[in-house]
């Protein structure tokens, strides 16, 4: 009962932070100086002043801020995201095309540079004095330090012009129009250079983080038992150490998800991957507001659910968080 | 031993993925697929009505989509198109069109002179280009293959508004439905007449366009598909080009891209086919702002400016110079007028005269100068060129960054600003693009690409107007020019160069558009060769 209390009262708390969310959004992004109608009426090379306003009255742009505000928050609580200026398109269809490739991308990097990260770590920390783990703290540091769109241009241009194997944009070959596997094959091939990147960056942090996992690991009682039960190296390293080694990586990587999505923006733009990445990118050149509070409004319903799932979990889980404040 | 197996069967599948990706024919720079041209394009259309939106982005789609009375050539021609015919009156106040007979929309449906009419009607309702049929009274249409423009004055330019990208031929049939028609779901889904027809749309990914098949010029068009693929990255575009994933980047004005392509045997750079846009790099004035509101200064900073080496260093020798309104491309262009050779002691002479003399830091006056944001190599580098000329002076220039076209554009527009770097399209004719930025009528808060600089001269007022409703060419000559030598020597604006635009385009493509209108006409005969 305490349990189903305190859910009610955080999703009545979330309602609450995810309206100071919309709201806040909204009025920031229109306080910026200049509107849409300028973008439009920029691409067409001109306008008169009355197409102008037109521009405004029809996306309702000429209105009081507030009376805009509420008119977005009705919206919003109708389940309507609203109309993309730029696009022409639903807010709700134009995001909705876009979550499949962001997820592709992330999730792939993100389990990429997990493996690529942890294999280096382990590799790196069983002699942690030797000239590879030298070299692997190198060029782990290089890639965290490398800017994302930096190391995205420089493999497009080796793995692009100097030695071309890999497609350069895209997500897949539009003119050949391949399907079933084929498709497949096509998707993961333009899917290298950008994952690529993103593995470049995010390996490194599981790399430094797995070595100093496993060191600290190696140095403990139960490791010590076990090579004193007999156990081969190989046995003792792989299942008694790394086991364990691997739970502050596991919690890592899920942190690392918002940041991804942050790098996504980059990579996306760079490789022209058909993400949310690059909706985000194309809306705020275009000052495409409703686009623009939409995904915000979307990443932000997403963090608050994932905090009362995971407060949830936490309660279910451990007795101790259960029974609330006494 | 779990935990290993994952990396064994990434590191195997990333092992045979190379290996297939470098087997001849299988990697990914394979030759074009036949009949199949990929076009690579950074602008986004918002839809493909040419007759309600104007700019590249849907010209590029719509002049494909639709037909119009009338193309030009390369020269500056009228020619054919959904028009065999077209004739003025004695009195230039009549203009007659006879339409070909067997011209039928994408729908199966004729087009007819009634099509023509309300597309006429449409465009002047709603077209941002207000001054382009503002003369059309009224279109008559006798018979359905006949259709009589009236004009309320002679229009000399309304031949050029008949080409593909300003007066597309839209269906009445579909878009007479009442309502907005900036709105008419058929803007993304239309219905033309053009060479081809809209398959698919991807918003801002890409668009698909396929040969129509009873297009109504025999054996065109002669590519069986066009893929427009939008990509925001100029970088990426150009390593998709070399990357053989694009056959060609039918417009830009990325000089250091030009630059390295130029190198590259496969492609075919050429600055041929943008006449007609007539797009000219300037640096603009705040006439009614002290102390610019006294055309000494404006002239001081116009001496003290070195356009050669702007043309010829700056931008890499790439870029033809501009010495006045009208594009150099024009049949109306003129280089007849003062070209303001740099010479710094006519400038400090003049910022003398004009009651600025320096003080003891040798500095006279601060100003600010803006630019579009995103045009870094055309007008970012030359404003900070600018701020160590004019220096040299005593003039004390500060940058100033917009975050975003709307913060620059609005800051323009309501005249917050002293000078800007600026880059104004003349669309063909000075009646259409000219006009509107130094007709004293079109000071219109709010609205980029008017006469933002607030300038007025009665006189040059008077031979726009004049110029305007001039049908024989010789004498509108003749009127343009003195606007042109009075305009230059009141610096309302420094005229820097033409925005170099260039077509990139793959060996083995033939036809490749080079009319005044370039890749914004239609592409109906271009192929590949052999094909």
């Amino acid at each position: 009962m305490i349990f189903f209390r305190h859910l009610a009262v955080r999703l009545g708390n979330s309602i609450l932070l995810l309206l100071a969310v919309i709201v806040l959004n909204f009025i920031l992004i229109h306080s910026a100086p200049g509107d849409p109608a300028e973008v439009i009426a920029g691409e067409m090379g001109g306008a008169t002043i009355e197409i102008i306003e037109e521009i405004r009255s029809r996306y309702g742009l000429d209105r009081p801020l507030w009376t805009q505000v509420v008119i977005y928050v009705r919206q919003i609580a109708g389940g309507d995201l609203g109309y993309s200026y730029y696009f022409n398109q639903p807010v709700s269809s134009l995001i909705l095309r876009r979550i499949p490739p962001t997820l592709l991308l992330m999730i792939f990097s993100l389990a990429s540079a997990a493996i690529i990260g942890v294999v280096l770590g382990v590799i790196s920390s069983y002699a942690p004095h030797s000239v590879p783990s030298h070299l692997i703290t190198f060029f782990s540091l290089a890639g965290y330090a490398a800017p994302v769109f930096w190391t995205g241009l420089m493999l497009m241009l080796l793995f692009g012009r100097f030695c071309p194997i890999f497609p350069v944009s895209g997500m897949f070959d539009i003119v050949a129009g391949h399907h079933g596997f084929a498709y497949v094959w096509d998707v993961l091939r333009h899917l290298a250079l950008p994952s690529l990147t993103l593995i470049l960056l995010n390996a490194a942090q599981f790399s430094r983080l797995s070595r100093a996992s496993m060191l600290e690991s190696l140095s403990t009682d139960y490791v010590r038992t076990a090579r004193a039960k007999g156990l081969n190296e190989r046995r003792v390293f792989l299942v008694h150490a790394l086991r364990n080694a691997l739970m502050p990586v596991v919690t890592m990587a899920g942190l690392q998800f918002g940041p991804l999505l942050g790098g996504a923006v980059v990579v996306e733009t760079v490789f022209n991957w058909p993400g949310l990445g690059r909706l985000v990118f194309d809306s705020i050149l275009r000052r495409d507001y409703p686009v623009l509070l939409g995904i915000l409004f979307i990443s932000a319903m997403m963090v608050i659910l994932a905090n009362i799932v995971t407060d949830a979990l936490y309660r279910l889980i451990d007795p101790r968080v259960r029974g609330g404040p006494k | 031993m779990r935990t290993l197996r994952w990396p064994q069967l990434i590191l195997v599948a990333a092992l045979v993925s190379g290996l297939l990706a470098v087997r001849p024919g299988l990697g990914w720079a394979a030759e074009h697929t036949k009949g199949t041209l990929v076009l690579g394009t950074d602008s986004v259309p918002r839809h493909f009505n040419g007759a309600v939106q104007s700019g590249s982005a849907t010209a590029l789609a719509s002049t494909q989509i639709f037909a119009s009375p009338l193309r030009f050539d390369a020269n500056w021609n009228p020619q054919p198109y959904l028009a065999e015919s077209w004739k003025f009156s004695e009195d230039g106040l009549t203009l007659t069109l006879k339409l070909v007979k067997d011209a039928v929309f994408h729908d199966g449906k004729p087009v007819t002179s009634d099509d023509v009419a309300f597309t006429i009607k449409t465009i002047k309702e709603n077209h941002p280009f207000q001054t382009m049929l503002a003369a059309v009274d009224s279109v008559e249409t006798p018979d359905p293959l006949t259709a009589v423009i009236h004009l309320s004055k002679p229009h000399p330019a309304i031949l050029l508004a008949m080409c593909p990208g300003l007066m597309p031929i839209i269906p009445k049939h579909i878009y007479n439905t009442g309502g907005n028609i900036k709105e008419h779901p058929a803007n993304v889904k239309p219905i033309g007449s053009g060479p081809f027809k809209l398959v698919e749309y991807v918003p801002g990914e890409y668009y698909t366009l396929e040969k129509f098949d009873r297009f109504f010029i025999p054996d065109r068009p002669k590519l069986d598909r066009i893929v427009v693929r939008i990509i925001g990255d100029v970088n990426s575009m150009v390593l998709s080009l070399e990357n053989n994933e694009l056959d060609a980047i039918p417009q830009t004005d990325d000089i250091p891209a030009v630059q390295r392509l130029e190198k590259n045997p496969q492609l075919l750079v050429t600055n041929k086919g943008f006449e007609g846009i007539g797009a000219i790099n300037w640096l603009a004035f705040n006439t009614k702002k002290a102390p610019l509101d006294d055309v000494r200064v404006r002239r001081a900073i116009a001496w003290a400016v070195d356009r050669d080496y702007i043309v010829g260093t700056l931008m890499l020798g790439k870029v033809e110079p501009s010495y006045a309104p009208i594009s150099p491309g024009s049949p109306l262009a003129t280089e007849d007028v003062e070209q303001y050779k740099v010479d710094l002691d006519k400038a400090n002479a003049l910022l003398d005269e004009a009651g600025h003399p320096k003080n003891d830091k040798g500095e006279r006056f601060s100003l600010q100068i803006d630019f579009e944001p995103d045009s870094e190599f055309l007008q970012h580098n030359v404003a900070e060129y600018l701020r160590s000329q004019l220096k040299k002076i005593g003039i004390n220039l500060t940058v100033r960054s917009s975050a975003d076209f709307p913060a620059w554009a609005n800051r323009i527009s309501n005249y917050d600003f002293d000078l800007t770097m600026d880059t104004v399209y003349n669309w063909g004719d000075p009646v259409i693009g000219v006009g509107r930025t130094y007709i004293s009528t079109n000071i219109r808060p709010g609205v980029m690409w008017s006469n933002t600089q607030q300038y007025v001269n009665p006189k040059v007022d008077e031979l726009l107007n004049a110029a305007a409703v001039e049908m024989d060419q010789v004498k509108r000559k003749a009127l343009y020019l003195e606007f042109q030598k009075l305009v230059v020597d009141e610096v309302p604006i420094y005229f820097i160069n033409v925005v170099p635009y260039f077509g990139i385009w793959r060996q083995g493509l033939e036809n490749i558009p080079q009319s005044i209108w370039g890749p914004l006409s239609p592409l109906d005969e271009v192929h590949w060769t052999g094909e």
